[in-house]
């Protein structure tokens, strides 16, 4: 986890002071230096229009963690609220876990391609749509989670002296499913990279001017019997940060739930 | 966006009348699900062919793809995961963890590219790229499925081998397994014979999950290794905007997925006695 933390601290610093670590501006083209393997002048070398490779790395490393994060935030934000509803409001149920469940018979990067391609290509609406196909999966869990809780007996012990059910929800409910919910919102976190990436790479996903490592992949991919190294240094970069991710994602997990970790 | 960019109000008016547009979004619904149940998923507006009849003329490159990469997937998974969780603790079995996570960790066309780079390019074992129908020669065949198996397999190889392991730890603490010891069984026949069959209920359902991210992948993997299958015929369909296909792609791949959960669900039946429906 240690390791986990220390790369992913490394990535969101690249992230941020990207404009300071770059060498060049990440857009722009001088076709003359055309495809320069890697080297002094440039580091990763250059892609097919002239672009810096490091730097186009660097700012994609931005895209990949926003859309991480966001994902992550929006999606366990939204599941928690319809898991709650659901899990404590029995005519609401039945209705909003059928949505779910609807949306769940689709693979989710498919959802996710589909939602995309009804759209426009901007970095909201990547988010937006992840998240959604997200969504289902964490309102199950969440939804789980409040069923047990709500036949345990400092439950019925609050509603036997009075506690109003919103009270009861925040305040005796909401914290226990905070632990699990932060461990999937790693694992979320992690896998809205990759579909971001998968989005870009098929030319659904970010706008073809905005340098995510996704792009940067596709661009390279008719160029990768020349050039294998446009492909080849974002995709170490990809699997770093997610490996990084899913690293957080199993410590947290052995911290959180030590009944699950002897198991896993 | 069909009458192009010079089109004229009334030009736009046709388009929007042949495709049915002009009518309400119900209407259109209805009759686009009437179609449905009689097999008819429409037309591309690209060139104007059935949906039907171009997901079936690719459907042959995905199911083969699609049951190679299953097939390398457990054949790797189960033994890995039976092995991890008899020496559980040990070196072996943090190398097959480790293992899983990195497998988790690659997507797709990293793994996709990886091979390309390393068996074509480098060491020229293998074609970079296209599909050969078995009907060509097994050979053949086998040269072009065996990266886009292996890139595609990785990540379920991971997840099979991860849930095979917490399902075998969990029955191998079992009275039952003492017992099959004690009369002197081989530790294999004890491993397959007893233990595997009962941790048997949770690694089929986990291959129902898994089908949703072999689905996933199958759009992708066809696109690095050019196969032409459904999964091309998705994304060649998002890049003309080409609705009808995507809505009957999806429309597909999801029943597939739906179907295939129903069969695990009734495979409990058939792997444990004790569940009755």
């Amino acid at each position: 986890m240690l390791v986990g933390a220390a790369l992913l601290a490394a990535l969101i610093a690249c992230a941020l002071f990207a404009p300071l670590l770059a060498t060049a501006d990440p857009a722009a083209m001088s076709p003359i230096k055309r495809l320069r393997p890697p080297g002094d002048e440039f580091w990763f070398g250059t892609d097919s229009l002239g672009r810096d490779l490091y730097s186009r790395v660097l700012y994609g490393a931005r895209v990949s963690l926003m859309v991480g994060f966001a994902v992550a935030f929006l999606s366990t934000t939204a599941g928690l609220a319809i898991g709650l509803v659901s899990g404590f409001a029995r005519r609401v149920d039945a209705v909003l876990m059928r949505i779910m469940d609807g949306l769940m018979a689709i693979p989710p990067v498919l959802l996710a391609i589909a939602l995309m391609a009804l759209t426009r290509a901007s970095i909201g609406n990547v988010i937006l749509a992840i998240t959604i196909a997200e969504v289902p999966r964490v309102t199950r869990l969440v939804r789980s989670v409040v069923l047990t809780l709500r036949e345990q007996p400092f439950v019925e012990a609050a509603h036997a002296v009075g506690t109003p059910v919103w009270r009861i929800l925040l305040r005796h409910i909401l914290p226990n499913t905070v632990p699990p919910l932060i461990v999937q919102a790693t694992y979320i976190c992690a896998s809205a990279i990759i579909v971001e990436a998968i989005l870009s790479f098929l030319g659904a996903g970010m706008p073809p001017n905005v340098p995510s490592w996704g792009n940067v992949i596709a661009e390279g991919r008719t160029l990768f019997q020349v050039a294998a190294y446009i492909v080849i240094v974002p995709s170490i970069f990809l699997s770093l940060t997610v490996l990084a991710v899913n690293l957080i994602g199993d410590g947290l997990r052995d911290a959180l739930d030590p009944r699950l970790a002897r198991r896993m | 966006m069909i009458a192009g960019d010079q089109g004229t109000v009334e030009e736009v008016a046709k388009v929007r009348a042949q495709l049915g547009l002009d009518r309400p979004i119900a209407v259109q619904f209805a009759t686009w699900l009437g179609h449905i149940a009689i097999g008819d998923l429409g037309r591309s507006i690209y060139d104007g062919q059935p949906v039907t009849r171009m997901i079936l003329q690719r459907v042959e490159p995905t199911i083969a793809l699609s049951l190679c990469t299953l097939l390398v997937a457990l054949s790797l998974a189960i033994p890995l995961g039976i092995l991890a969780a008899w020496k559980a603790g040990t070196w072996i079995d943090r190398g097959v963890m480790g293992f899983a996570v990195l497998g988790f960790s690659f997507p797709v066309f990293v793994i996709g590219y990886g091979l390309i780079y390393l068996l074509s390019l480098k060491l020229e074992w293998l074609p970079v790229q296209g599909y050969a129908s078995p009907r060509e020669g097994l050979g053949e065949f086998a040269a072009h499925m065996v990266m886009p198996a292996l890139a595609l397999g990785w990540v379920l190889t991971a997840l099979f081998a991860r849930m095979t392991r917490t399902s075998m730890l969990e029955v191998l603490s079992q009275d039952y397994i003492r017992t099959a010891h004690a009369k002197g069984l081989s530790s294999l026949q004890v491993l397959v014979g007893h233990a595997l069959k009962n941790a048997a209920v949770p690694i089929v359902t986990t291959i129902g999950i898994g089908v949703a991210l072999l689905i996933g992948g199958v759009v992708v993997t066809e696109t690095v290794f050019a196969i032409p299958g459904v999964g091309l015929l998705t994304v060649d369909a998002i890049l003309r905007r080409d609705y009808p296909v995507i809505q009957g792609v999806v429309l597909v791949f999801s029943a597939v997925y739906v179907l295939i959960n129903l069969a695990v669900d009734l495979s409990y039946g058939f792997l444990d006695p004790r569940i009755r429906y």
